[in-house]
């Protein structure tokens, strides 16, 4: 198992028990709705399973796996080649690539669907295009297996992309050079050490990708595309059983469970961590060829992520004129950020003190701190279902009879308050910024802390002038994911909102439940060009470095 | 240092975000709706204007909304329930999340068959499912029934939307009140084999692929082929109302749903919530309605707007919307079992 890194962040004992207690806590709070689902299961739907297995459930089975495979490939793919190509290699526009290749993340996946679909669609410009050379039976059906892998995967491969990105940033080029002076080429190099090593913050990001593949419901309502989560929410919005539905979504929990378990296991011993400081990186030097080859591939990437998405976007709100535009378009913008800003930052405060607890945990208790990532895997909307009836349940049986109790007037607290929200948002991303912190703490030699202890610096002092420091990459780009995770949530916001506190995808949601995906334009490019700002903003951060 | 000014600026957009609560006023009603902001909004203020009385909102998916009211129990601060189809209005009954109101208004200006006969539910507005059909393509003579969509002639000319929409659901379920459970599945499966194409999204992605050629028929809202139409004069789609003629099943007249809305049990200002009821089912409610959105009034006494009365008159299929409700989830085994996306 893991050496005993025993040396804790705070060294007084108090210090060691109120990191544990904290961490107890915050998993016992992601818990308790996960808790709820699992629940489902006192009152069996046979009726239902039966009906799903009869009709449905192998198709829906063989949809879901090929869909994973796919998106997991090809994120990974797009990911690391990008991630290597922009820290290792030098070619044109190499700078700009390194922050713009990040921007699809604002794109919301449901967002995307829509612009493929409206573009390249029958109905869409460019097979009327094609009907007016070929005839007018010509055209393709463009939705199935690629399209939906396709889209999923130019949306999620930043994840990767920043993960890996971050990873091959920090490995110091010592380690390369070692192995080149042993006698690898380039290419040995890079999968024998660099790959390797930049193996936690990979797994990382495509587990990400893959839970919010697995989790969707609005990308594939859009194809039409059956995957399993569609059996959950036919179970609730089409037979009304909630119970069911739950009882759907607790096996997918237990699915990604099983194999973030396994992935952690079959690491096994091996640990990551690297020199202090990583030099600046000599990088590859490419023939011309080579050079533009590389350029041509970004390039792609991102048109087809970002830039295509983008334009359809601006003809279509250019279209549909400028009504929208008012003050209470300023409230949904304001709405969006001020939430997704306390959001993420206290997701990454809570993370935080979770990475910590890892780190200083034997492997079991570590498996218990990674049970708070589990709010990620399920379905927004069944988590969101999960959180509201257990902060109605502490409304009705808390509140409420102390307020009787103290005689004022009583009404529920927790539900439709902001409070709520934002306990909704952390514990459904707390694994998103987990990802970055655990890989970034990985990385820090436990021998530094260590010496800085035995010079005596006191817990606070190690923790702000040795970790937070060194996780300050980490702590970024927890920061931006979860910021601009929290801008694209729909179902928890539908669902746990304040009066009157509409965001830009609720916007969305309510525009395009009824078919204006024209008018859900305006909305949607807003929601892209203030999520990424943070991304700027951090990397701006990240190369002043 | 950069991070901490980013930091704070942060930390002063939200604490600017949370300050803005606005103070209580009363009287206010609050209301959970399942119908877009953009189409209740502008009525909700006109109600406020003529009152005073202050309406707050939450919008979502009736799903989730109904979860959210009996989750909440009596303590749920909603005091009506607006849904955009009958068969989540019938679960919300199931549930026993709506209080019955008794008022002669109601009973006058609603047909018997478009609420609730215990008044726990009243339809705010009509529409109309129906075949719409491309111009140059279909003869209107071709065309009669739901039915006769499942024969070999349209093969390969049909396009429907996905089976998990309600309206489709409420659909097939009175096709089966009218015809049985088995012919319904055979006809479900004849459309299924008709298809040109796998079932769309959106009813708007229907007309859209009939206007491009993709298929030659389709079934939608008659609503969305208005706002089509009112966008692009020369879409090329065109509609005709359903089971017009004919004795019996065939001759029951078109689909018809409603939007409708209901005061909940938990509600304190009841007499309030029926106020706001029997504004809406009023004359000059149902007509900024049926502009909104281009759907019927309930209100026989309401004219529809000129753009679809352009489409005629029609017979509404009159088995009362109720039915819809009650046989969805069968419907959605049938549509399962026959293949039907």
């Amino acid at each position: 198992m893991s050496s005993p890194v025993a040396l804790p962040v705070v060294g007084r004992a108090y210090g060691r028990i109120v990191l544990r207690v904290l961490g107890l806590v915050l998993v016992a709070a992601v818990l308790a709705p996960v808790l709820v689902v699992l629940l489902s299961w006192w009152s069996p739907e046979g009726d239902i399973w039966q009906h799903l297995l009869a009709t449905q459930l192998p198709g829906l089975l063989r949809n879901t796996v090929v869909l994973l495979i796919g998106v997991g490939v090809l994120v990974s793919l797009l990911g690391v080649s990008l991630a290597w190509c922009t820290v290792m290699c030098e070619f044109p526009g190499r700078k700009q690539f390194d922050w713009l290749l990040m921007l699809p993340l604002a794109v919301p996946a449901y967002v995307m669907a829509f612009v493929v679909l409206g573009v390249f669609d029958f109905g869409g410009p460019l097979q009327a295009l094609g009907r007016s050379v070929f005839g007018p039976r010509w055209g393709v059906d463009v939705r199935g297996d690629l399209s939906v892998i396709v889209i999923f995967a130019l949306v999620l491969y930043p994840y990767v992309y920043m993960l890996a990105r971050s990873a091959f940033l920090s490995q110091s080029s010592e380690t390369l050079e070692v192995a080149r002076v042993l006698g690898c080429n380039a290419r040995q190099a890079f999968f024998r050490v660099a790959l390797p090593m930049a193996r936690p913050a990979i797994v990382a990001g495509v587990s990400l990708a893959l839970m919010e593949t697995l989790a969707d419901f609005g990308t594939v309502a859009v194809f039409n595309y059956d995957t399993f989560t569609t059996a959950i929410y036919k179970s609730w919005f089409g037979f009304f059983n909630l119970q069911a539905a739950t009882q759907l979504a607790s096996l997918l929990l237990l699915f990604v469970a099983l194999t973030l378990f396994a992935e952690r296991r079959s690491r096994g011993a091996r640990r990551y961590t690297q020199g202090a400081r990583p030099q600046h990186h000599r990088r590859y030097v490419l023939s011309p060829t080579g050079r533009w080859l590389i350029f041509a591939y970004c390039g792609a990437v991102l048109s087809l992520a970002f830039f295509l998405p983008m334009l359809q976007l601006l003809l279509w709100v250019l279209a549909s004129g400028g009504e929208q535009f008012n003050a209470r378009f300023a409230d949904l913008i304001g709405h969006s950020v001020s939430l997704a800003a306390m959001a993420a930052l206290l997701t990454v405060v809570l993370a935080l003190v979770l990475a910590f607890n890892r780190r200083f945990s034997s492997a079991r208790r570590r498996d218990v701190f990674s049970l708070a990532q589990l709010g990620y895997a399920l379905p927004g909307s069944v988590l969101a279902v999960g959180i509201m009836v257990s902060f109605t349940w502490l409304d009705n049986r808390l509140f409420l009879p102390l307020q009787q109790w103290l005689g004022i007037d009583p009404r529920p607290v927790l539900l439709g308050s902001v409070l709520t929200l934002l306990a909704a948002y952390w514990i459904r991303f707390l694994a998103v910024a987990s990802g970055p912190l655990d890989s970034t703490l990985e990385r820090i030699r436990p021998s530094l802390p260590e010496a800085a202890r035995t010079l005596g610096a006191d817990g606070w002092r190690v923790l702000r002038e040795i970790y937070l420091p060194l996780l300050r990459p980490g702590l970024l780009t927890a920061f931006v994911l979860v910021f601009v995770d929290v801008m694209k949530e729909m179902p928890a916001t539908l669902l746990l909102r304040p009066f009157g506190w509409d965001t830009l995808s609720v916007r969305i949601f309510e525009l395009t439940a009824e078919g204006q995906w024209q008018l859900a334009a305006l909305p949607a490019l807003s929601l892209v060009l203030v999520g990424f700002l943070p991304v700027l903003l951090s990397i701006r951060a990240s190369v002043r470095r | 240092m950069k991070l901490r000014s980013l930091m704070c600026l942060f930390v002063l957009l939200s604490v600017v975000g949370c300050g803005r609560n606005e103070a209580p006023q009363s009287p206010e009603l609050v209301v959970y709706s399942s119908r877009i902001e953009q189409l209740i909004k502008p009525i909700f203020d006109q109600f406020t204007e003529e009152t005073g009385v202050r309406i707050r909102y939450v919008t979502d998916s009736a799903g989730p909304l109904l979860a959210r009211l009996n989750a909440e129990g009596a303590n749920s601060p909603a005091d009506l329930l607006i849904t955009v189809d009958v068969g989540n209005l019938w679960q919300a009954t199931e549930m026993n999340l709506l209080a019955p109101i008794d008022s002669a208004v109601l009973a006058e200006n609603v047909p018997a068959s478009l609420r609730d006969d215990q008044g726990r539910w009243f339809g705010m507005s009509v529409r109309a499912r129906t075949i719409v059909y491309a111009r140059d393509r279909v003869k209107p003579e071709e065309l009669s029934t739901y039915e006769a969509l499942a024969d070999e002639k349209w093969s390969g000319r049909l396009c429907l939307r996905t089976s998990k929409k309600v309206y489709n659901q409420s659909l097939v379920a009175t096709m089966m009140s009218a015809n049985g459970e088995a012919e319904t599945e055979s006809i479900v499966a004849g459309w299924v084999k008709n298809l040109a194409v796998a079932p769309f999204s959106s009813d708007d992605k229907v007309i859209e692929a009939i206007a491009a050629g993709q298929c030659d028929v389709g079934l939608v809202n008659s609503y969305y082929l208005a706002r089509q139409q009112a966008a692009n004069p020369d879409l090329g789609v065109e509609l005709f109302w359903a089971n017009q003629q004919g004795e019996g099943a065939q001759g029951r007249g078109v689909h018809v749903n409603i939007c409708g809305v209901g005061v909940t049990q938990a509600s304190d200002k009841k007499a309030l919530a029926q106020q706001l009821l029997e504004w809406l089912s009023g004359p000059e409610a149902q007509l900024a309605i049926a502009n909104l959105n281009q759907e019927f009034p309930v209100n026989p006494a309401s004219e529809p707007t000129p753009l679809i009365k352009e489409w005629g008159a029609f017979k509404a299929d009159n088995v009362p919307v109720v039915e819809a409700g009650r046989l969805q989830a069968d419907a959605i085994r049938l549509m399962d079992r026959a293949g039907y996306r």
